[in-house]
This record gives C-alpha cells, sequence and structure tokens, in this order.
C-alpha cells in the first residue's frame, strides 16, 4: 500500500462516506469525489472520463468485461481467443462466455506466437485477450501488433494490464482495459476497467444502475486508487531504478545457485518481476526457508496451490515449474534489500536440496 | 519406475537419481500422476540433456490396477526417456 493511497482513503472516508447516488449534500459530495477520481484515472489511463468504469476488483473487471463483450457479439460467433498465459481470471470467464475458446501459445520467453494469433484472429471471434504483461514472469507481450490483426478484423481487444499499470506505460493499443489498483498501491475494493466508447458491451447481470458495479464502488477506495497512481508516475525515476535490481537478481541466481532456470524476457519485461525455477526444488519449502528469512515471495509450483496444479503460465512456457520463486519487487526496495536476498538464496536452495536428498544429483 | 503418486519434485528426483545410476543411452520407463510431471520431465531432460521420446496414458493393464484397497489411482502417465549418451554428470 502506498503511504499516498492511505492517506487519500482516510480523507475521502471522512468527506466521502455517503452513497454517491443519493442527491443531498452529502451524497452528492460524495459523487463529486468519485467523478474526480474517474477524470483523474482517465487522464493517466489516456481515455475519457466516460469510459471509465469502476468495478468491485481486478477479477470482477475481468470476469464482466468478457462476459458483455462475448454477449454483445454473439450474432457474430462464440469464439474466443486468448492467449495461454492469461489471468485465471480470464480464462475462466472466457470458458464460461464462448462456445469455443481457442488458446494462442507462446514462446518459452511467455511471449505470444503473433504469427499463430493473426491466423486465428477473424471476424468471427467474439473478442480476443492479451495481457499487457506476464505479472507471474514479467514479459511484455507485442500488444500494439496483437491490436493491429483484431482492429483489422473488427475483433474487440481485451488487454489486462493489470500487471503493468503503474509500472510501466501501456500505450493506446485496446479496446477495452483492465487495470488494478491493488497492483500500483491502492486499497483493495475497486478495479478499474476503460471501455472505448465506439465498442459495444451487453451486460450480463440483472439491471442495475451501474452494470459494471452494482450496488456501486467505494468511494474511498476510487479516490485512493487515482491517487496513488498519480504519486507513482510521479516517481517513474524510482519505478525504473527496479530494473537495474532485477537485473542484479537475474545475473546473481544464474551465478550463485546450481540448476537454476531464470524465466521471462531478459529484457522486454516488467521493471519489478523476477522469477526463477530450481531443479530438485520443492517451492514450498523453499518459501518457508525465505520466509524465515525475511523475504515474502511468491512461486507458481504446483504444492503452493491450493488445487495441487502448477502455474498454467509456467507450464505454457515450457519451463521447469517446480521449485519457483516471483519476487515482486515494491517501489521502496533498496540495493541492500536485493543483496541481502541474493546472499541467503544459495545456502536456502542447498538446504531444501539437502532435504530432499538431491545434492548429489 | 513407479512414481505414482509422488508429487513435485520427488518424480524428478526419482527419475534423475535412476538416470545417474543407469549407462548412457538408456531408455527409462517412468510411471507418474503428479499433475506437474508432465512439464517438469521435459523441463529436467532439456537442462541435462536427456531425450524424452514420447508420453502417454498408462494402459490399466500395464499398472497393477490401483492400491491396496483396489482404487484406481488417479489418471497415470507413462514417459520414455533416452538418457544423454553425453556426459551425465551435468
Amino acid at each position: 500500500m502506498h503511504p499516498v493511497a492511505r492517506e487519500a482513503f482516510l480523507a475521502a472516508l471522512e468527506q466521502g462516506w455517503a452513497d454517491p447516488r443519493r442527491l443531498h449534500a452529502e451524497g452528492r459530495r460524495a459523487g463529486l469525489l468519485l467523478d474526480g477520481a474517474r477524470e483523474a484515472l482517465a487522464e493517466m489511463l489516456g481515455a475519457r472520463t466516460e469510459e471509465i468504469h469502476l468495478t468491485a476488483g481486478h477479477t470482477a473487471s475481468l470476469h464482466a468485461a468478457v462476459a458483455a463483450l462475448a454477449r454483445a457479439r454473439r450474432r457474430v460467433g462464440g469464439r474466443v481467443v486468448v492467449s495461454a498465459v492469461e489471468r485465471a481470471a480470464v480464462l475462466a470467464a472466457a470458458t464460461l462466455a464462448a462456445d469455443e475458446v481457442v488458446t494462442v501459445p507462446v514462446d518459452r520467453a511467455g511471449r505470444l506466437d503473433l504469427q499463430a494469433w493473426q491466423d486465428v484472429i477473424g471476424p468471427d471471434v467474439a473478442l480476443a485477450a492479451l495481457q499487457h504483461a506476464n505479472g507471474e514472469v514479467g514479459t511484455l507481450q507485442p500488444v500494439a501488433a496483437a491490436f493491429e490483426a483484431t482492429e483489422r478484423a473488427g475483433v474487440p481487444l481485451l488487454v489486462d494490464a493489470g500487471a503493468s499499470v503503474g509500472h510501466v506505460g501501456v500505450g493506446p493499443h485496446w479496446d477495452v482495459l483492465a487495470a488494478d489498483p491493488s497492483d500500483w498501491g491502492g486499497i483493495a475494493g475497486v478495479g478499474v476497467l476503460a471501455v472505448r466508447s465506439r465498442v459495444r458491451t451487453t451486460p450480463t447481470g440483472p439491471e442495475d444502475e451501474d452494470p459494471w458495479a452494482p450496488g456501486g464502488v467505494s468511494v474511498p477506495a476510487a479516490v485512493a486508487a487515482a491517487a496513488a497512481l498519480r504519486a507513482v508516475l510521479a516517481d517513474r525515476a524510482r519505478s525504473e531504478a527496479r530494473r537495474a535490481l532485477v537485473d542484479r537478481i537475474r545475473e546473481q541466481v544464474a551465478q550463485s545457485v546450481r540448476d537454476v532456470a531464470v524465466v521471462g524476457d531478459p529484457v522486454d519485461r516488467l521493471p519489478h518481476v523476477v522469477t526463477f525455477s530450481c531443479l530438485y526444488v520443492d517451492g514450498e519449502a523453499l518459501l518457508g526457508e525465505l520466509d524465515r528469512q525475511g523475504f515474502a515471495v511468491g512461486s507458481g509450483s504446483a504444492c503452493t496451490s491450493s488445487s495441487l496444479q502448477p502455474s498454467h503460465v509456467l507450464a505454457a512456457m515450457g519451463v521447469l515449474t517446480h521449485g519457483n520463486v516471483r519476487i515482486a519487487l515494491p517501489s521502496t526496495v533498496t540495493p541492500d534489500d536485493v543483496e541481502a536476498f541474493c546472499a541467503v538464496l544459495p545456502q536456502a536452495v542447498a538446504e531444501v536440496r539437502r532435504m530432499a536428498g538431491a545434492t548429489d544429483l | 519406475m513407479d512414481a505414482r503418486g509422488l508429487r513435485c519434485p520427488a518424480p524428478v528426483i526419482a527419475l534423475a537419481r535412476a538416470a545417474r545410476e543407469v549407462a548412457p543411452g538408456t531408455v527409462l520407463i517412468v510411471w507418474w500422476t503428479d499433475p506437474a510431471a508432465r512439464h517438469d520431465i521435459p523441463a529436467w531432460a532439456r537442462m541435462r540433456g536427456h531425450e524424452v521420446l514420447m508420453t502417454e496414458p498408462l494402459a490399466p493393464e500395464e499398472g497393477d490396477g490401483g492400491d491396496d484397497d483396489g482404487r484406481a489411482h488417479a489418471t497415470a502417465y507413462v514417459t520414455r526417456v533416452r538418457t544423454t549418451s553425453g556426459d551425465a554428470a551435468g
């Protein structure tokens, strides 16, 4: 959470606690705060204010966007095209909405197979979904080229920029853009969905004043989202400084840990995400070992998921899924933090391998 | 080798141990049920220079038909791997 988000949230709680749809003074005040947040988000995302819809959260945004786009183009066709590494919420929504989900593969770095994408995008496709960048491995997707194909075919493109907004510029190549405030330091409980005015959508839920967020959204969370985004965009230098630290981790991990695969594109990537998989390592045990040393990291390994399925992203890339560690550097990270992590990692990996009796393999 | 019921990274560790103990070029046959093994056996083979020859569902008559209570195993697969004829020490 960004300190600016906390401040803005508390101030908005004071001023904007009322239901913004009410006509009394308190309601109107809340409504003005909400309008201000949408206007600011629009400006920062390169959209018009009336194109910004707020939702209950990023997952809700993706579910609603896929459903509403698919329904609006029902007569055109029931095929939904997705990349193999989309967020689970996109894949689940596509499965529910489509007659047929067409999954476009990625290469070993996690980048979309553009040729395969161009081959399947045709006028009978209801919608296509491509993330701006993959949040698990950091690889940026060729969104501009993918958009060129969908635009030519008249197919709406949903771009999940949940891992990108606040970290890298997302550009204008989208019909619907989903952004996730909790990823840039906002407060959980609100999602941002930008829908170009030219794009037809048909909400699938029951009639409501706000079909994107039935019953309305949290005004303080919306205000905090806009304030935090303004703060992180103003501090781009700090965000970009993380790129060198990610390079440092990638280099150190490859050098100091035996049998490790550092995954994701080394250059065309998010500035703050680094992911690697260690052969013969139990991901859950490694997370525990690192947690004991004070490092909170994520993992795409099967043993760390409730479903016991490995990350579909790592699987689609064809890289090792076990012993996986994913690090997202916060904007407050220091070079000393990174050095401390690099210093403890080799022993942590060695210890987990020793426990599994895999030291000599 | 029978790695059914083992969870990641145990099937790959067992396979790596077996690969170290056989002559280069030997074909290892492994049975497995762990969903991660589908991806991790090929990834391990690539990192170590071994060659995955094929993976397919394990025919029921090939296995023992189930555990001690006669319950069927989770969907099981068989993978054949030819160990590298080069320097296997890795």
